[in-house]
């Protein structure tokens, strides 16, 4: 009797995960959203060498001018640059994103894993999570914001709080289900400690998971961060936010649409494009939607 | 019935050079290369292959439900009463599906809506294709609910599928596929999730309605027991591709080919082996009054205790194997699960070596795990798919202090020992088989040098001829190594030829014990009786093709 031979494909399942990224991004909505994503960054991280102007320079003489060579979006009410408060604007809204969804998953994760394992820490954390998912996010911000100054660092705090509960309660029933693995029981019983568990059996099963809620998070906190800005709870009015240049141009908005539509444009266009990527990577990393297109 | 007195009868089924390929356009790799079956009314033609050896795709192709794009038809011909099916229409096909031809599935539980009461699950395959009134089609549903020998068909018809036991399941799959009196039944392992009994009435039924309605079953199977049980005609797949078929009688007497000899001779006898002289080696694993009672909390706070073991005693020495047999809640996977502390016991003791671990905490067990080890019975989720089989296998050894260098050492050795190639420790498990992951498995329980191995149904995901393989993998393992090992099993054949003691449960308690020889050939309980007589193909001594009748005769 002979032992079955070796099969011969060989990769890991890390080179998977690339390779349904590839897959993802073979689609042309995903790199219509990856490209349109990428000159958002870019106009962003790039700023100082975009902007033709300092954002910050007020210049009475210059008010409400229409777009021109030297001005190539025109002026705003206190004669700044528009073309250059936006792209400097792009900054603060992406930093919050990324920001918050950084901080959220990091602290989710964490709370989800000891969570999921541990009944008796389970009935009181998510009870915490269920309470802090009550509070309206905007509310919460709006009293975190005027509670300790508006400042960067306090916008992300009073953004990323309430994102903290979704996360956990994902990373929780990944692991919930996880946890039933034989190879789970199989560690147990080859006496590996629960901290290695955690991170070597159980953690690995969240990451395609929270690489896809993680882009969600992105997307809604730069709105949030925008309505904020837009409701003057948000970062000080005078650094330049997509928010900020929408409220103030709200003023002026019969005279000079551009003001609210630029931002606006560059706003939806950021937050669009991540949803987008965020519903190609889950589908991508979730065995389940792929098959549903292959049966009838 | 014998196939024949069936050649008369007319063909309902027709298969004729079959290819399907691997989509999405034909011309793929063939799946299905080139197969030809014929099946004529009332009778029963057995497909038996190995997994992967494409007959559940020859299944779906006749009742065109290939997933579309992925598995294409690209030859050949199939006549379902002289229609062609290959070119039908969707919506003929669906017409087809009901009225000409069924089909029965391995789970009931996944091929019924769980939020639907079972009588209006037959009823909605009556309004889509009849005329009937609501009260006839009452009628006939009852009456088929009886036929499939249901009981209490009144409050059944009103009932959720997880109302119903497994069997009754089955039996309500049945009276759907059959109320329209199809010319043919396409059973795709019906049997392979339910007990032995419950197997034996099913298989049964379906006999005694094929008889009454002169149905053509097309019978998938992997299961030599089944077929001697049930089939007319038999017809053995490997890769694709037909190796032989013919007359039942034939092919387990005089199979022609050596593809069906080895897949005949790899099926394990129900004769127990000759037993092993007891030499009294030491006790290393014992349990006296084991018991575990599961508390579930209703709503109203009320607390329900159900007990899965009750008063488990058993004794295991050095160097030998005992079994536990018994039917799915029987409670011998709780026994195993308890004694690995993988579940905590409510009461009675648990001695490894003369150590009570029943009531240690995580600490305090962590010593005492190296001890017993347990092999798990899907080999496909209990290998951590993102982990080397060599980080796998070493992980253990790691725990208690060893090196990495020389943990991963030891598992090229010990991969050499469960005769996979060494350079195994740098491939991730979906690289491999089933059995050769159940190999891994079995290498990474040795890692730990346990005295006592626990195998949990550790064969019954694996194919006969690798089942063979692992069986002898771990009969040789244990006489080089002398571990004891207790072997957790549904399937008699299987605890025949590996065991020394077996122990029979039923509803958590033990019913029978003793030597494996005297208990599975002399059994005194009903019991015991009962389930060996529901074995399947028990007549038949597959592995010398003759019945055993002959072979008590010799």
């Amino acid at each position: 009797m002979s032992v079955e031979t070796l099969s011969e494909a060989g990769e890991g399942p890390r080179s998977r995960l690339s390779a349904s990224l590839m897959l993802a991004a073979s689609s042309p909505l995903t790199l219509i959203a990856a490209l349109c994503l990428a000159v958002v960054v870019a106009s962003a991280v790039f700023a100082p060498w975009i902007a033709p102007h300092d954002p910050l320079q007020l210049a009475p003489a210059q008010r409400l001018k229409p777009p021109g060579a030297e001005f190539p979006l025109g002026t705003d009410a206190y004669g700044r640059d528009l073309l250059s408060r936006v792209v400097y604007g792009g900054r603060v809204s992406l930093l919050v994103g990324l920001g918050a969804a950084l901080v959220s998953i990091t602290i989710g994760l964490a709370i989800g894993l000891v969570s999921g394992f541990f009944r008796p820490v389970d009935a009181v954390v998510m009870r915490i999570m269920d309470g802090l998912m009550a509070i309206p996010a905007i509310l919460l911000a709006i009293a975190v914001v005027s509670l300790s100054g508006a400042s960067l660092a306090t916008v992300l705090v009073a953004i990323t709080i309430p994102e903290i509960p979704r996360v956990v309660r994902l990373v929780r029933s990944v692991v919930l289900s996880a946890r039933e693995e034989p190879y789970v029981e199989a560690a147990i019983s080859v006496g590996t400690s629960l901290p290695r568990i955690l991170w070597r059996h159980l953690m690995p099963n969240t990451i395609a998971p929270l690489i896809v809620q993680g882009t969600y998070v992105c997307a809604s906190a730069i709105l949030t961060e925008a309505i904020l800005s837009f409701l003057g709870a948000g970062i000080s009015p005078e650094t330049p936010t997509w928010g900020n240049i929408m409220a103030e141009g709200r003023t002026y908005f019969q005279l000079k649409p551009s003001l609210i539509f630029w931002p606006g444009l560059l706003l939806s266009a950021a937050i669009l494009s991540i949803n987008l990527l965020g519903d190609a990577a889950r589908d991508a990393l979730d065995p389940r939607m792929k098959r549903r297109e292959g049966t009838r | 019935m014998t196939g024949t007195t069936a050649m008369t009868h007319p063909i309902v089924l027709d298969i004729e050079d079959l290819v399907v390929g691997l989509g999405p356009k034909p011309g793929g790799p063939r799946v299905i290369d080139g197969i030809s079956l014929r099946l004529r009314e009332a009778e029963t033609l057995c497909l038996v292959g190995e997994s992967g050896s494409g007959k559940s795709v020859t299944s779906l192709t006749v009742m065109g439900l290939l997933p579309k794009r992925a598995l294409v038809p690209g030859g050949g011909r199939v006549r379902l009463v002289g229609e062609e099916v290959l070119q039908a229409s969707d919506r003929r096909l669906r017409q087809l599906r009901a009225t000409t031809m069924a089909m029965i599935f391995q789970e009931p539980m996944t091929a019924l809506n769980p939020v639907v009461p079972v009588g209006r699950q037959i009823d909605e395959v009556l309004r889509a294709h009849t005329k009937l009134d609501a009260r006839e089609r009452r009628r006939r549903i009852l009456a088929m609910m009886e036929q499939v020998h249901l009981p209490d068909v009144e409050r059944i018809f009103a009932s959720y599928p997880h109302r119903l036991s497994g069997g009754q399941r089955q039996r309500i799959m049945i009276a759907m596929a059959l109320i329209l009196e199809p010319k043919l039944l396409i059973a795709d392992e019906p049997t392979t999730a339910l007990d032995v009994t419950t197997q034996k009435q099913i298989l049964t039924l379906i006999r005694e309605l094929q008889e009454n309605q002169g149905t053509a079953v097309l019978f998938i199977t992997h299961d030599m027991g089944v077929v001697a049980e049930i089939a007319d005609r038999v017809a053995v797949m490997r890769h694709g591709r037909l190796v032989e078929s013919g007359p039942l009688d034939a092919i387990l007497r005089e199979p022609a080919q050596d593809y069906t000899r080895h897949l005949l001779s790899a099926v394990p006898s129900l004769v127990p082996r000759p037993p092993r002289p007891d030499a009294g080696a030491p006790v290393v694993l014992e349990t006296t009054g084991l018991g575990k009672v599961y508390r579930e909390r209703s709503a109203f706070g009320r607390a329900r205790e159900v007990a899965a073991a009750k008063d488990v005693t058993l004794t295991l020495r050095k160097g030998r194997t005992l079994g536990i047999v018994g039917e799915s809640g029987s409670g011998k996977s709780t026994v195993a699960r308890c004694i690995v502390r993988l579940v905590d016991p409510s009461s009675g003791a648990i001695r490894v070596a003369g150590d009570d671990i029943s009531g240690l905490s995580r600490g305090a067990l962590r010593p005492h795990r190296k001890r017993i080890q347990m092999i798990f019975q899907d080999p496909y989720r209990s290998l951590n798919p993102r982990l080397t089989v060599g980080e796998t296998i070493a992980e253990g050894p790691v725990n208690f202090g060893v090196a990495r260098e020389d943990a991963l050492a030891r598992a090229r050795e010990l991969l050499k020992l469960v005769d996979l190639p060494p350079d195994a420790v740098t491939r991730y498990p979906h690289q491999f088989s089933g059995g050769q992951r159940q190999r891994i498995a079995i290498a990474r329980a040795l890692a730990m040098e346990p005295d006592v191995l626990v195998a949990d149904e550790a064969v019954s995901a694996l194919d006969v001829s690798v089942q063979a393989q692992v069986l002898a993998l771990l009969d040789e393992i244990q006489q080089r190594l002398g571990i004891a090992l207790l072997f957790i099993t549904h399937d008699l054949r299987v605890a025949a030829q590996i065991c020394d003691d077996v122990v029979v449960m039923q509803h958590g308690r033990i019913v029978e014990q003793g030597p494996a020889q005297e208990v599975l050939t002399r059994p005194r309980q009903a019991y015991t009786r009962q389930l060996f007589e529901a074995a399947p193909g028990r007549d038949w001594d597959f592995a010398h093709f003759r019945p055993v009748s002959a072979a008590v005769a010799s």
